[in-house]
């Protein structure tokens, strides 16, 4: 796959990643079939889709982590992924597990900081295994925040919590992201988590990005904001869920 | 080395880490109750020889065999052999497991490397070691080649099928994290492949040790000069029972010393295991 790095700082429009033509297949299965998409700086984008869709893989291809997908990747500036298990490593402590790779002087300032963002600057000497599941996730946070990054791939990074714990860390996103102004990628199933959270949403079926549309609420958002309903329902159409048929609201 | 033992042997033994932690009083008791049973046993014993029911060519009494303990530990004969022994078992597990550990890592990091290396140590795993000695006898002869030889051998396969599960056996996902943090190949390797591998390693060593003091007591029966296994021979010859007595007495200390020596490094080196047990 071709993939190119611009160094420096974009400008406010220049795409902090820019896919072309992306495709991949296991086997016969082609899993994405001709993928474009750009993330302008600051912009949250949710993606949408069913299980199985392709989410996950179009995310790791975007981080780099798929040598063998097609197309075009133009990144601008740097990387941080979010996964959906908080895949800190066991054997360090939660600070060790934020400053992985981080290079240069002040490390540990930088990293008590970024602890301190998501609530936890008590816990650096905890070891991970000691930590809740909301709160690793919330380590998982700071091990990204730490690298400053232009953009953030998110793979459904609330999906293994809890619905109190999940709303907790929706809220602190939102935070994070208005302070810190970074793009991000927000792979979700979620419907109300896109609508609450993301610019622009994007729906992804059959390989393809079948919808991209901007989110017209105004924030701070929620959900019996009059305008929610009917992009709800339009998204879950999209989705192939009929909620008023099966009263299964969500995915 | 030396402090390690020592300080294993004194404090609570690293299998029961957590003894003081939860029901520690209800624990000692049972551990003083499980001790009923030996020192009833021992007691039987030397009554039995006492008596006169043992003939002490057979079975001498255990106060003979400690005194007979004292006698060659002070005049030096014990230190001696045992130096010899614990030489050949350092040296033939240090032979054997740097071999095990390289061979292992490389099969387990390298999918050449595990083309290449695995399948001739999967069948070389099928061999017993033990039973070698005749060939190895014709390649290394009879002196300190053989012993060291088999000690090797004993060691390597624990330490290279451990090595390699240690590695393949590494969440990919934790690989793949690393690699989203900057972290290149070496980086990867030193901070996840390894320390990941690690318990396994320790389960490694610890079987190594086994398979070596095994090794040793066999390869120290062929013609050996100096050594636990040659002082025991030595006094089958003269029929000294209470010399045999005291070799095994020394073969067995030298397994649960080593055993308990690696548990204690373990416990110092994973700690972060704590946690994930307490959970
Ligand atoms: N490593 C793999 N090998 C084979 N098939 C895979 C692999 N990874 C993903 N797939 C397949 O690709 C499809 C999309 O997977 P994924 O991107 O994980 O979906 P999503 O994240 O949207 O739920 C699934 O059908 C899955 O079975
Ligand atoms: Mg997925």
């Amino acid at each position: 796959m071709a993939t190119r790095t611009t160094g420096g700082l974009s400008t406010a429009t220049r795409p902090v990643v820019t896919a072309r033509n992306v495709r991949r297949s296991f086997g016969a299965a082609v899993v994405l079939d001709g993928v474009d998409l750009a993330i302008v700086p600051g912009e949250v984008v949710a993606l949408l889709g069913g299980s199985g869709s392709g989410k996950s893989t179009l995310l790791r291809i975007l981080a780099g982590l798929d040598p063998e997908a097609t197309g075009e990747i133009t990144r601008a500036g740097s990387q941080a992924v979010v996964f959906q298990e908080h895949r800190l490593l066991p054997w360090k402590r939660v600070a060790g597990n934020v400053s992985l790779g981080v290079p240069g002087p002040g490390v540990r300032q930088r990293v008590a900081a970024a602890l301190a963002e998501v609530g936890l600057a008590e816990r650096d000497r905890a070891w991970p295994a000691e930590l809740s599941g909301g709160q690793a996730q919330r380590v998982a946070f700071a091990r990204a925040l730490v690298r400053e990054p232009a953009l953030m791939l998110l793979d459904e990074p609330f999906g293994a919590l809890d619905a109190l714990t999940r709303l907790k860390m929706q809220t602190l996103f939102g935070r994070l992201h208005a302070e810190h102004g970074f793009a991000a990628l927000l792979v979700t199933h979620d419907v109300d988590e896109a609508l609450l959270l993301a610019d622009r949403t994007l729906v992804l079926d059959s390989g393809r990005i079948v919808e991209d549309a901007e989110v017209p609420l105004p924030r701070p958002r929620a959900v019996d904001h009059p305008g929610f309903g009917p992009l709800r329902r339009h998204l879950l159409d999209r989705l192939g869920v009929r909620p008023d048929q099966d009263g299964a609201a969500g995915t | 080395m030396t402090d390690t033992l020592v300080e294993t042997a004194r404090g609570a033994p690293a299998a029961a880490p957590d003894t003081r932690r939860s029901g520690g009083r209800t624990r000692s008791a049972r551990r003083w109750r499980r001790a009923v049973t030996p020192v009833a046993l021992l007691v039987l014993w030397q009554a039995a020889a006492q008596t006169g029911l043992l003939p002490p060519e057979k079975l001498p009494a255990p106060i003979a065999v400690a005194q007979t303990g004292w006698r060659l530990a002070r005049d030096g004969t014990l230190g001696v052999h045992l130096l010899d022994s614990l030489t050949r078992a350092g040296i033939g597990l240090a032979i054997g497991g740097i071999l095990a550990l390289v061979l292992g890592a490389t099969a387990g990091l390298l999918r050449l490397g595990d083309d290449l290396v695995d399948p001739p140590v999967q069948m070389a795993r099928m061999l017993p070691h033990l039973g070698l000695v005749p060939l190895l006898i014709i390649w290394v002869g009879i002196g300190e080649s053989l012993k060291i030889s088999l000690v090797a051998l004993g060691a390597f396969f624990p330490i290279y099928f451990n090595t390699y599960a240690g590695i393949r056996d590494i969440d990919e996902r934790l690989v793949e994290a690393a690699r989203t943090c900057g972290l290149g190949q070496l980086a990867r390797i030193r901070h996840v492949v390894l320390p990941g591998a690690l318990p396994s390693l320790f389960l490694g060593l610890r079987l190594a040790l086994g398979a070596a003091w095994l090794s040793l007591v066999v390869g120290e029966q062929v013609n050996a000069q100096t050594g636990i296994g040659f002082l025991m021979m030595e006094a089958r010859e003269f029929s000294q029972t209470d010399v045999v007595l005291l070799g095994l007495l020394v073969y067995a200390l030298l397994g649960l010393l080593s055993d308990l020596a690696i548990r204690f490094l373990e416990g110092r080196t994973l700690t972060w295991r704590r946690g994930l047990q307490a959970v």
